[in-house]
């Protein structure tokens, strides 16, 4: 029934539609708004719940595909003789695989959640849902996209929804937070950009003889540049002397330079360490339920670009850069566990919580193997899943109480048993607690890692230890213990704030439970990548 | 010795547009004069447009017409090569035409009397300059761009100066006044060393006799091309000389501030692509003169770039800081120039042309905006725009479009005009002025952002609605219309451009 209807680009403008109803919608109508934003983020939901149900490992995303060229730039008239054509391609190219499908569920799912929890926004609900939903067109076009343009366009779309986002409806130091984040985002995307030019203006490059000479294109195609870096005939890897001072030659330093840009681009999203600043400052400044994006999505979104475009892309330099990676991944691990044990805010327990976490990714990215591979994608939505729903309880406890100091709090089981329930329950998962979604991401990077990189990966798990050390304090320290006398009479949870509790928890336990559910697709996803590899090392 | 060719009847033709504009000018003026005091000037402005518009038109149905002679792009040369009636300039009148009436049309109903008493003139002499800007786009003789070059610059130091009552506004006149002079100066000496050399004025026949002197008259070649960049960096205000910019921009009537960061400016790098495309493409025995060139070029714009947006954000005055951002762009606007006498690069001008059309309608629009606001707060510093969500969110949506696009951010013309010159970059291997061009852009969403928290995280002093005249909200949004067209829709526009252009052709004076 859906086989004839673009289902990627009715995932993608969804959203914008909705956002663009929500700016129709007369202003008082705060209710009307929330309705919007929730139908138009269920529409997504269901439609990736769809492709997730139909996804065929043997035929990929093929069948989805939606490919055709939206921009076919001249770039002169005037060239030799034989030349008839000098184009730029930049591409409206939309797919999946086992990678992006995973993560495209997740987005969907966090969106969902948040969009219920946004009830306790309380000033301009029409700008705040018309800015939700333009972040979730770019959120699902960062995972669908397969133009490298269209990527760092949408890409750079999630940035202005979250400037404002951050700095209208967050906390006290909104502002200085929304800088931030723009500023660290912006020269990460800076970086990005600079990194796929080079690749375009390469790797990027065809030459076709038509009827009526050659027909030159550059494209920005991933496809195109996939088949150029790997087929050693391209242009790309022609030696220069070949080429003439067209530029066209990717040498293994130009292809360094693009892997660390990369890096350095994916690493401030992600965030690697020393970049994590003003991840710290968006977890304790920003509203809960677009913390529960950002930790739960936008985070991901740095894993996504790191394994698509600089793994697959450069698998060579992945493979070089490995060791680093994973020594960042360490650190990465260890610095956030650490401080994770000494905050007295409980934001920033999670948020440090959320340094250690991606760290774990990193691990795995770097274990170049199918096992620690697919331990990356599942740590990244697991650790979604539970980010969120650990804001999601935050965003409610503050609505309460006012106060997420861990010392003022406590007791909390007494008066808010149900929260307090889901609390520990997500503790839990991130702790990494077996039968919980968190121990399956975990152990399958350590896993992957451990085969060429014992000593790191023993090193690694240290921060898995220590995570129950700042889990088990923070929770805890909420939920039992005296509970001061001004927080007896306060109510728990309501049934809006419960749905997406449980919803949450419930996936958490689901993919703690069957991890097949989504490893298989994950397997199919990462063939291509480990082939290289493999051929490499062989050869 | 040359014959001195005449004008023929059959000229007036392909100088239609030229003829127009003067006619309107002279014509507007002695309306002006003989009107009774008691009649609003507005009259002139709306009269001003139609001139502008029709002089348009004409350079429309000429560029058709050399469309529709076949294939190969065809021009029309007058009095013997000196004025040219080709598509480079056809592209660029067409633009200082139509960005000339959008200033004018965004100034109708927003500039007071009080403030430029002398209303009736300031709305005809944005012809004259509007002519200047045509003609140095259009000329293939030093002396004719000199021309052209002073037409522009004599009646843009009057247009500066018209708020008569303001001490600002006459200081900014007088120090644009003597920065232009001393900038033609120097463009004027390094012509004279060019002449020197070459012993004709005529820029194609430049071409032909440098080539085989470059190795005998080097230096003296340097002297005359470094003199002719100083003075175009200063007209373009490109750092390091870009001091007078602030200045100037801050005392001028609004509406003209515009004018010369988009007009003049355009104008003033035509005259540098027509100069320097012509007489460095046949240089070509010797590497050498096109590496040195290019990094004369690129300098300067690596520096514009650097001290525009460092001096940007800072700055508490909003025209000041727009200026400082025109500093930037000027950079940004010369890179494909730098790259393009390397002769690596061959779309360069389609490159320039796209970005100073998405910088021409974000100029316009955003000073089209801060004319209105200003207007309404008394002042024209940043937090004249603290709370505008509140007053007026319509506007304030708008002026978000054009600032997103000045900081190049998508979907804009102005991520689409950066963009394709940053591919410019890195197709040349010009990694430094690619990364310097990324790193200031990132530092400019520091800019462009705080007037954006200004208007929707401050609330404003005063409540009351903004009252936003009919023309300036027109030109308003028709800029934003266009920022997001270019945004959306940049093929129909680079098409066009290379539809029409022809470098062979166009920029070459035979």
């Amino acid at each position: 029934m859906l086989e004839n209807i673009p289902v990627l680009s009715c995932i993608l403008l969804a959203p914008l539609v909705g956002a663009l109803l929500v700016l129709l919608l007369p202003k008082q109508q705060g209710s009307w708004h929330r309705v919007t934003a929730l139908v138009f983020s269920v529409i997504p939901l269901v439609l990736t719940l769809w492709l997730f149900a139909s996804y065929q490992t043997a035929t990929g995303g093929a069948p989805y595909t939606e490919h055709f060229t939206w921009l076919s730039i001249p770039l002169s008239r005037d060239l030799g003789q034989d030349i008839s054509s000098m184009l730029v391609n930049f591409d409206y190219h939309l797919s999946i695989d086992g990678i992006s499908l995973p993560l495209l569920l997740l987005t969907s799912v966090v969106s969902v959640m948040a969009a219920i929890a946004s009830v306790h926004v309380r000033k301009r609900w029409k700008m705040y849902y018309a800015l939700f939903l333009l972040l979730e067109t770019g959120m699902y076009g960062v995972f669908l996209a397969r133009d490298l343009v269209l990527f760092f366009i949408f890409f750079e779309l999630t940035l202005i929804p979250m400037f404002f986002l951050i700095g209208v409806w967050g906390y006290f130091a909104r502002e200085k937070a929304a800088n931030r984040f723009l500023v660290y985002n912006g020269l990460g995307s800076a970086a990005m950009l600079l990194a796929f030019l080079i690749l375009i203006a390469t790797a990027g490059f065809t030459a076709v003889q038509g009827t009526d000479g050659v027909q030159i294109a550059y494209s920005g195609s991933y496809d195109v540049l996939l088949n150029n870096i790997a087929d050693p005939n391209a242009y790309a890897n022609m030696d220069p002397s070949q080429t003439g001072d067209a530029g066209l030659h990717l040498s293994e330093g130009l292809k360094n330079w693009a892997f660390v840009l990369l890096l350095i681009a994916f690493g401030i999203k992600i965030p690697i360490f020393p970049f994590h600043t003003w991840m710290l400052r968006v977890h304790t400044e920003a509203p809960p339920p677009v913390v529960m994006i950002h930790s739960g999505v936008l985070l991901k979104m740095g894993v996504y670009g790191l394994i698509r475009f600089a793994a697959f892309l450069l698998p060579a330099q992945l493979e070089d850069w490995s060791t680093t990676l994973a020594v960042l991944g360490v650190i990465n691990i260890l610095y956030g566990a650490v401080l994770a044990c000494v905050q007295k805010e409980f934001k920033l327990v999670l948020a440090y919580s959320s340094v250690s976490h991606m760290g774990i990714v990193l691990l795995g990215i770097a274990s170049l193997n199918e096992i620690g591979l697919q331990g990356a994608i599942y740590q990244s939505v697991s650790h979604g899943l539970i980010s969120a729903l650990l804001f999601l309880i935050v965003g409610t406890l503050y609505e309460r109480t006012g106060t997420t100091q861990i010392d003022e709090l406590g007791g909390l089981a007494k008066s808010m048993p149900f929260l307090s329930g889901i609390l520990l329950t997500a503790g839990m998962a991130s702790l990494g607690l077996p039968g919980l979604s968190g121990f399956v991401g975990e152990f399958l990077s350590f896993l992957g890692l451990f085969g060429s990189m014992k000593w790191l990966t023993a090193i690694g798990v240290l921060g898995v230890l220590l995570a129950a050390v700042y889990v088990l304090r923070s929770v805890l320290g909420i939920t039992f213990g005296p509970i001061p006398d001004r927080w007896t009479d306060i109510k728990d949870a309501r049934f809006v704030e419960a749905v997406p509790m449980i919803a949450l928890t419930a996936l958490i336990v689901l993919l703690g439970v069957f991890p097949s559910v989504m490893t298989d697709m994950m397997q199919q996803g990462f063939n291509g990548l480990l082939e290289q590899i493999q051929q490499r090392a062989g050869g | 010795m040359e014959q001195i060719a005449t004008l023929t009847w059959s000229d007036a033709w392909y100088l239609a547009p030229e003829i127009t504009l003067s006619a309107f000018a002279v014509v507007l003026a002695l309306l002006d004069l003989f009107a009774p005091k008691s009649w609003n000037r507005n009259f002139v402005g709306w009269l001003a447009i139609v001139g502008l518009a029709a002089a348009a038109g004409f350079v429309a149905w000429l560029m058709l017409d050399f469309q529709h002679a076949g294939d190969n792009p065809q021009v029309h040369e007058l009095l013997g090569g000196s004025y040219r009636v080709d598509d480079f300039g056809n592209l660029l009148k067409l633009l200082f035409l139509g960005s000339s009436a959008f200033i004018v049309l965004a100034s109708l109903g927003s500039v007071r009397t009080a403030d430029v008493p002398i209303k009736g003139e300031f709305y005809y002499l944005m012809l004259p300059a509007a002519l200047g800007a045509m003609v140095m786009a259009s000329s293939g003789d030093l002396i004719t761009l000199f021309v052209g070059l002073e037409l522009l610059s004599i009646t843009t130091y009057i247009l500066v100066g018209s708020r008569k009552r303001s001490g600002v506004s006459s200081e900014a006149a007088f120090k644009y006044l003597v920065t232009g002079g001393v900038a033609s100066a120097f463009i004027l000496y390094g012509m004279s060393f060019l002449y020197g050399i070459a012993g004709t004025t005529n820029v194609g026949l430049i071409r032909e006799h440098l080539g085989p002197m470059v190795t005998d008259y080097r230096a003296l070649m340097y002297v005359s091309f470094f003199l002719m960049i100083a003075g175009f960096a200063m007209k373009v205000a490109l750092a390091p000389f870009h001091a007078w910019a602030a200045d100037v921009y801050q005392g001028a009537p609004t509406p003209v501030t515009s004018f010369l960061a988009v007009v003049s400016k355009g104008a003033a790098f035509a005259m540098l692509y027509r100069i320097f495309m012509n007489i460095v493409i046949f240089i070509q025995d010797d590497p050498r003169v096109h590496d040195d060139l290019y990094l004369a070029l690129a300098v300067p714009a690596a520096a514009a770039m650097i001290v525009g947006t460092a001096g940007a954000l800072r700055q508490q005055n909003l025209k000041r800081l727009l200026a400082l951002s025109g500093v930037a762009n000027a950079g940004i606007l010369m890179i494909p120039l730098a790259l393009q006498v390397t002769l690596l690069h061959a779309s360069a001008f389609s490159e320039f042309f796209y970005y100073l059309l998405a910088y021409a309608f974000m100029n316009i629009g955003a000073f089209a905006v801060l004319t209105v606001v200003s207007r309404h707060s008394g002042n024209e510093s940043l937090s004249a725009f603290a709370g505008l969500y509140h007053r007026a969110p319509w506007t304030a949506a708008a002026m978000t479009v054009l600032l997103c696009s000045l900081a190049g951010l998508p979907v804009t013309g102005g991520f689409f005009g950066k963009l394709f010159i940053l591919f410019g970059t890195v197709q040349t291997r010009a990694y430094w002025l690619a990364a310097i061009l990324l790193v200031t852009t990132v530092v400019s969403y520091a800019v462009y952002f705080g007037i954006i928290r200004q208007m929707y995280l401050r609330s404003g002093d005063e409540d009351g609605g903004l009252r936003i005249p009919g023309p300036a909200a027109a030109a308003i949004w028709i800029s934003v219309a266009a920022t997001l067209a270019l945004g959306f829709f940049p093929k129909p526009v680079l098409g066009w451009i290379d539809s029409f252009f022809a470098v062979r052709v166009d920029f070459w004076v035979s």
